[in-house]
């Protein structure tokens, strides 16, 4: 046997064990911080398209009614266990005070009169969970940007965060998310009150839940307390802009 | 196969790859594998595939992969194409997990990247090699057109469409075209090389982007013309296992034609011509 022939039988019977080694090193790199930083530059890529294509203007797509989903699935919460939340919804919310503070001039406190009072938009979307199922539901809201009029942010703003009712876990951190000022003016940016003609059901956010219909449903933070404006997200939960962030999640979820 | 190797003497080596067209083939090769095992997991978070805009429109899923506990207490792996049920458990629906019991999930954990259930990461990996193979895709094409490669090596010539027949024959019967046709690809080589490369690569790339919202929102409704969102999702995975079976097939012709010879050409260049048979 020459030396060519051992060497490739050597090879051969070498490759089941180099695919466990990579597959086994795939896992290794998985939990490696700098290997998952290294990653995440394709993440900042997505981010630089959506920058580099449109700012606040591009629109997600409408549908007409008679594409409306049979019925719009509950994801993640589907009731917050809080006490607290548990008398908002006892009394249908009629006690419920949405506020607004952080980086801005006029901080608010809400009812949900007022919020209905703001000017309004009515639109048919298509919901896209991060998991790849889609559901189109219409949504009637306040428009964020008429309540960002009232607040009046200061210059140094950046983010809005919302600050919800439910945490995921019994006990867990509770959910939160952060979108940038393009998203927050957009025209399809709404604290939504209303599903398919209906009160928002508890299952889908009531009494508030944020749409940003160009990105994935887990952005689209459901029982919406509270909302900040903030020049970083730094310091909020674990600094990563959103409680599925701070699991790992992109925070850009446009794609 | 000793005396082909001593009559074939070093100057019969030919370089049949170029440096860059070698360079992108590893690159994709690696990039597909990431691809392709991070998209099972992403999956696996909803391992079911519809047709059309939403996947509640009242129409069940074309595909869905689940499991259900049996008296037992074992989880049985279920598929479900096209309304018929299949039982699959150890590889669909239910297989190992780390811990050697039977855990519930769609692909099992050898096929999946990262192994255990974990979408996030899976996502992570999935857009930084989709970055990778649209990058090097985009260089080929430009070296491919650039440099006359893909004219002189990939479209097929006249000749090539009469020999459609017998070169179809040959690759039934293991018959490998030898001396100054092995050169040049055969006729069933082009057809699937260029099928791989200007439809099923491009095509798997846009129902990717169809899946993305703000993708969507660049031009509103584009993604319908796929047939909607979960169509786009469908056509994405079915994409990626007919490149699967071309990889499949890819890797059997190059055994069956001499593994290693053709392992070289894609490494060093070189490529050893094999004896026409007269000549034997």
């Amino acid at each position: 046997m020459n030396s060519a022939a051992s060497r490739r039988r050597f090879l051969l019977r070498s490759a089941p064990a180099l695919v466990g080694m990579l597959l086994g090193g795939c896992d290794r790199l998985s939990n490696s911080p700098w290997f998952a930083r290294i990653l995440a530059v394709a993440e900042s890529l997505n981010a630089a398209v959506k920058k580099g294509t449109s700012t606040r203007l591009s629109m997600a797509q409408e549908f007409p009614e008679s594409e409306l989903s049979p019925s719009f699935r509950s994801n993640g919460t589907s009731r917050p266990s809080s006490a607290e939340y548990e008398s908002l919804a006892a009394n249908g919310f009629a006690d419920y005070r949405l506020d607004v503070g952080g980086l801005v001039a006029k901080p608010l406190s809400l009812s949900l009169d007022d919020i209905r009072a703001l000017p309004s938009r009515t639109q048919v979307t298509r919901h896209d969970c991060v998991e790849g199922w889609s559901a189109i539901g219409k949504w009637k809201g306040a428009r964020l940007s008429a309540l960002l009029k009232e607040a009046q942010p200061s210059a140094s703003a950046r983010y809005v965060v919302f600050r919800c009712a439910d945490s995921l876990e019994e006990g867990g951190d509770p959910y939160y998310e952060s979108i940038d000022m393009d998203d927050a003016y957009h025209e399809q940016t709404l604290l939504a009150y209303e599903l398919n003609d209906a009160a928002l059901p508890i299952g889908n956010g009531a009494p508030l839940r944020l749409r940003v219909e160009r990105q994935l449903g887990y952005k689209m933070a459901k029982y919406v307390m509270r909302i900040e404006l903030v020049d970083k997200l730094d310091g909020i939960g674990n600094g990563q802009g959103g409680y599925w962030e701070d699991q790992g999640y992109q925070w850009y979820a446009g794609i | 196969m000793e005396t082909d190797a001593v009559r074939t003497s070093r100057s019969q080596l030919y370089c049949r790859h170029t440096l860059p067209v070698r360079i992108m083939h590893w690159i994709n090769v690696l990039a597909f594998f990431v691809l392709l095992m991070s998209g099972l997991q992403i999956f696996n978070a909803h391992p079911a595939l519809n047709w059309g805009k939403s996947s509640y429109d009242g129409r069940p899923p074309l595909l869905e992969i689940g499991a259900a506990t049996d008296r037992a207490g074992h989880a049985v792996g279920t598929t479900n194409v096209l309304g018929h049920s299949f039982e699959t458990t150890g590889i669909l629906g239910s297989s190992k997990s780390d811990g050697g019991g039977l855990e519930e999930r769609a692909f099992p954990a050898w096929a999946t990247l990262p192994g255990p259930r974990w979408l996030s990461m899976a996502r992570s990996w999935h857009f930084f090699a989709a970055w990778i193979f649209v990058v090097n895709g985009i260089l080929y094409f430009m070296y491919g057109f650039a440099t006359g490669h893909f004219r002189r090596d990939i479209v097929p010539t006249r000749a090539d469409g009469r020999s459609i027949g017998r070169s179809f024959l040959d690759h039934l019967r293991f018959r490998h075209p030898a001396g100054e046709a092995a050169k040049h690809y055969n006729i069933l080589q082009k057809v699937a090389y260029i099928t791989v490369i200007f439809v099923l690569l491009p095509a798997i790339v846009v129902m990717g982007w169809g899946m993305s919202p703000y993708l969507n929102s660049l031009i509103p409704g584009w993604v319908d013309v796929l047939g909607g969102r979960q169509s786009a999702r469908t056509l994405h995975f079915a994409l990626a296992f007919l490149l699967l079976t071309f990889v499949g097939v890819h890797v059997f012709e190059v055994i069956v034609t001499g593994l290693w010879n053709n392992l070289r050409s894609m490494i060093t260049g070189r490529y050893q011509v094999p004896a026409e048979k007269d000549h034997e």
